[in-house]
């Protein structure tokens, strides 16, 4: 079996088991947990009103801009590069599309009518490469700012790494540079699948965590009454 | 057959002019990306050499590598393979049969011990030693051992006989194996396709003839001049596919507008062959622009990547079993963990509620 036979196979298996037991043990595990009981009288009826957090953490308060508005750019930058390329370019949506198939027996287009839309490549190559780029200016910032570096462990460089590595992979195998295409087709989906495997274990998890942390956090500020 | 001639002298007497001739060689220069000076010199090369003695041996496979050479449109390129060599042994070609055939391999393989050709297509099957396949009442595999010693270099043409192709496929019940498992000490050059483009054959051939040796080869034996591109990189197709330009369906406005077939399971960017440049019947067609994704067919266990309907990118990620007996661990999993968690937090309420109980520190 060569390396492009394993990584579409054995290796994406493997990848996906884990990365779908591992992510739901994690939010199993947090969402079973027992709350604390919090004995004092709600100071506000409607505590959903605290999901507006969600929104309001999404961009910086006016008092940290100017310390946290690199960082913050720099994080929607790489973000939507991301997103854009993972889900509008066609070899992906093909993937998610089977995937959807296989799992629900359901096709996009069944449910919504439209097939999900993709992007030309030209338009994607230029996401990732943005993409990269900022992925590359936020760790150099994290590298050169103190107190970045003193905060940072291995799971923050490593969750990095396998962050950029399926862009960079991606790119090359797009643009078939560096070696021949089945062994960069087989690289890039390899790094995918080290990402998916990483990805419950590490920082990254944040993706499935973020917005119902905010969420719950909200809710209880606003139960005791603090401006959101 | 009279080897004493030269190959052009050969050829003249078979009315093949020296324009004609050199209009070939300078063609086949340029295929194998060659530079144009290379084209002359080639037929200087070619023209004066004795004609070699070639032995071709069919072992598992269908004759469609056979097929694929000799219906190929005359005069081409391709059918001047017959005059540049001396086609010694073929089973399906030769006139001869029965124990005059047999007669005739060995008398080939006695007298021009060391310096034939062995042109093979087919795979070999290795179980029952080798008794699925047998010429005369003698395994392909006996055979290929002995013919291999007196081979010069062995050309294996079509991907069985290059990586063990369609027999080759789970659960392979005649254990099939590429000749280049087989014979370990003589120079093998892969020409895979199912079948082969015929020019590419008649390269190699022309390229051994020319420069006295075996092309440069890739990674999986194939001569790099046409086999160093993906059918994709050389697609008309591809521009669409840059563009995001797919067909859905073989019947609709895409595929009539000639839009990529990747979706439709094209394997042309994962398969190494010169489909695209050379086509086939006389330059007519290939695959792809007659409507068809590409099934890379030029590539080892072709048979067994997957549907050819099946987009590339559909990689084998498991079935809605596997992922779910995945869900189940993680969730009992999950509970486990939130379980022990909660035990814990019991322990410390029970040991906080009761701190007379409790000997007091220091
Ligand atoms: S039809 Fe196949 S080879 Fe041609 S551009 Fe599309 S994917 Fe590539």
């Amino acid at each position: 079996m060569d390396l492009l036979a394993f990584a579409r196979g054995p290796g994406m298996q493997w990848a996906t088991a884990i990365f779908v037991a591992g992510v739901l043990w994690r939010l199993v595990g947090v969402a079973l947990l027992r709350r604390k009981p919090d004995l004092s009288a709600p100071r506000v009826a409607a505590k959903w009103k605290g999901l507006r957090l969600i929104v309001l953490r999404s961009w910086p308060r006016k008092e940290f801009l100017g310390g946290t508005a690199f960082t913050e750019v720099m994080g929607y930058v790489f973000h939507i590069g991301f997103l854009v390329a993972l889900f509008f370019y066609l070899p992906h949506v093909l993937f998610f599309a089977d995937v959807a198939q296989g799992l629900l027996g359901v096709t996009f287009k069944g449910v919504f009518g439209v097939a999900w839309p993709t992007l030309p490549g030209g338009i994607i190559y230029f996401a990732s490469a943005v993409s990269v780029a900022a992925l590359i200016a936020v760790l150099v910032h994290r590298l050169v700012n103190p107190v970045k570096r003193l905060i940072s462990n291995f799971d923050d460089y490593f969750s990095w790494f396998v962050t950029i590595a399926p862009i960079a992979t991606g790119m090359a195998a797009y643009s078939h540079i560096g070696a021949p295409y089945q062994t960069l087709l087989a690289l890039h989906l390899l790094s995918v699948e080290l990402l998916m495997v990483w990805f419950p274990f590490g920082k990254l998890m944040h993706a499935f965590t973020i917005f119902a942390a905010r969420g719950s956090t909200g809710m209880l500020f606003e139960r005791k009454g603090a401006t959101l | 057959m009279n080897p004493a001639k030269t190959i052009g002298e050969r050829l003249a007497e078979a009315g093949v002019s020296r324009r004609a001739f050199l209009k070939f060689c300078t063609a086949l220069a340029s295929m194998m990306a060659l530079p144009p000076a290379a084209g002359p010199a080639m037929a200087q090369a070619i023209a004066t050499r004795e004609r070699p003695s070639v032995i071709w041996l069919p072992f598992q496979e269908c004759t469609g590598c056979t097929e694929s050479i000799t219906r190929s449109h005359t005069p081409t390129l391709e059918s001047l393979i017959f005059d540049l060599v001396s086609l010694d042994y073929q089973e399906t070609l030769m006139a001869a049969a029965g124990h005059q055939a047999e007669a005739v391999l060995a008398a080939a393989m006695k007298e021009n011990f060391g310096k034939y050709l062995l042109i093979v297509d087919g795979s070999v099957p290795l179980v029952e030693d080798g008794a699925y396949s047998c010429t005369a009442g003698r395994s392909n595999l006996a055979l290929l051992k002995e013919a291999a010693q007196g081979a010069a270099a062995i050309i294996c043409v079509g991907t069985c006989s290059s990586y063990g192709g369609i027999p080759r496929a789970a659960p392979n019940p005649t254990q099939a194996v590429p000749v280049s498992a087989v014979v370990k000490d003589r120079p093998i050059v892969n020409v895979p396709g199912c079948p082969p483009i015929p020019v590419v054959i008649t390269g190699v051939l022309a390229h051994y003839l020319t420069f006295g040796n075996l092309p440069e080869l890739d990674p999986l034996g194939r001569p790099k001049a046409f086999y160093g591109e993906t059918i994709h990189d050389r697609c008309y197709r591809r521009p669409f596919y840059d563009q995001g330009r797919f067909a859905k369906t073989f019947d609709d406005e895409g595929a009539r507008s000639g839009w990529c077939l990747y979706e439709l399971g094209c394997k042309g960017p994962v398969t190494y062959n010169a489909c695209a440049t050379l086509k086939w019947n006389a330059g007519t067609s290939f695959p792809i622009q007659s409507g068809h994704g590409c099934l890379g067919c030029s590539e080892p266990d072709f048979w067994d990547r997957g549907s050819f309907y099946r987009p590339l990118a559909a990689a084998d990620w498991g079935s809605a079993k596997t992922v779910g007996a995945a869900a189940a661990a993680g969730v009992a999993l999950g509970a486990a963990a939130a379980w022990a968690a909660r035990r814990r937090q019991d322990r410390f309420v029970k040991e906080a509620a009761a701190p007379a109980d409790r000997k007091p520190e220091g």
